[in-house]
């Protein structure tokens, strides 16, 4: 493996890493639901997105032939997390108005 | 032919995503493939929705590179935004009134927003056509309502027809 | 390099992982903690691919894909309880 491309999966590693972690801060920081939900869908998802194409690059250096199989996990990442991003939303959305009409009959 | 091959787009993309999982290029896995992805749309043909027709494939690939693009931007302003101090965030409801009348192609604008900018779509109200999105930060909502329409929707109108 | 890069991941990831872990106890919502949830297999498929290419094998990415698929379909089922199975009635 020469050194670009190490260096290459290397940064991807990294970056990848430090925007999961990203997403984690600000589902832990943030102040409410609403605002908690865009540090996972967008952060989290590009950062293992990121450390998934390094993998790929690493085990397409590694071996003879092309590693594709972790484009497949890239793929399916990217088209799930904003449909279970907008299942959560629509979740808290009836919560919250189921709590404010029980508030609201007392 | 059309009968055979109910969906070719969807066909193609289980091909593919076969080929890429098996991670290897042998005849049993090409035939078995191609085997998968002609039974799988033709068993599943029920449950889906009429697709509009794809009028512009090549301008399909440019708003897929833009999108690209801009995820990895979005991601940068609201990693800034989550690290900064909280108390100036700006988080609000949008209704983004569309313009397009097809659920497929609302799926596939409520995906892109959810990825993108710091917006989430929460809900596609299919009577009234007005997409409900969060928004991280959003000091001005209109400036943002004509970006959404102007950026994502009106190529996805052209590319899809609709 | 890698190596170096390898163990910086395993760091992040796992500092991601006690944050999740944080705001899957402390709620306060049974929402947040759905979300925490998701965001936590998320990082498991991230630490199993890190795995993997620390050991040079890609068995490790068989059990990744199993995962991302059980913890998406997992996050489905919760909203739909939280959305159909009225707990405020």
């Amino acid at each position: 493996m020469n050194i670009l491309t190490e260096f290459a999966i290397s940064a991807l590693i990294v970056l990848g890493a430090a925007f999961a972690l990203l997403g984690s801060v600000g589902l832990a920081r943030l102040p409410d639901f609403f605002t908690r939900l865009h540090g996972p869908t967008k952060a989290t998802t590009l950062g293992v997105g990121a450390m998934v194409l390094a993998s790929s690059i690493y085990f397409t250096t590694m071996q003879t032939g092309v590693s594709l199989h972790e484009i497949a996990v890239m793929f399916f990442l990217f088209i799930t997390a904003p449909v279970s991003a907008h299942l959560m939303a629509k979740a808290a959305l009836h919560r919250r108005s189921a709590v404010d009409a029980k508030q609201g009959k007392q | 032919m059309h009968r055979l091959l109910p969906r070719p787009a969807l066909s193609a993309v289980i091909f593919l995503l076969w080929a890429a999982l098996s991670n290897a290029a042998t005849l049993g896995t090409v035939l078995l493939g191609a085997l998968l992805a002609l039974a799988l749309p033709f068993v599943t043909r029920p449950f889906w929705s009429d697709a509009p027709r794809l009028a512009h494939p090549g301008k399909l690939f440019i708003l897929a590179l833009r999108v690209a693009i801009d995820i990895v931007l979005a991601n940068l302003s609201v990693a800034r935004r989550v690290i900064g101090p909280l108390n100036h965030l700006k988080p609000a409801f949008i209704e983004v009134p569309l313009d397009l009348r097809d659920p497929f192609v609302a799926t596939i604008l409520s995906s892109v927003v959810s990825l993108t900018p710091g917006t989430v779509s929460i809900d596609v109200d299919q009577e009234r056509w007005v997409l409900l999105i969060h928004a991280l930060d959003a000091p001005d909502s209109d400036a943002l309502i004509a970006e959404i329409k102007q950026r994502y929707e009106a190529p996805l109108k052209e590319i899809f027809a609709c | 390099m890698l190596t170096l890069a390898i163990e910086t991941g395993f760091v992040f990831i796992g500092l991601a992982m006690s944050l999740n872990l944080w705001r899957l106890a402390r709620g306060p919502d049974a929402t947040d903690r759905v979300l925490a949830l998701d965001t936590l297999s998320i990082n498991a498929i991230a630490l199993l691919v890190l795995f993997g290419i620390r050991a040079g094998s890609s068995a490790y990415f068989e059990a990744a894909l199993i995962l991302a698929t059980m913890s998406f379909v997992g996050t489905v089922v919760l909203c739909k309880y939280l959305l159909r199975g009225d707990i405020i009635e």
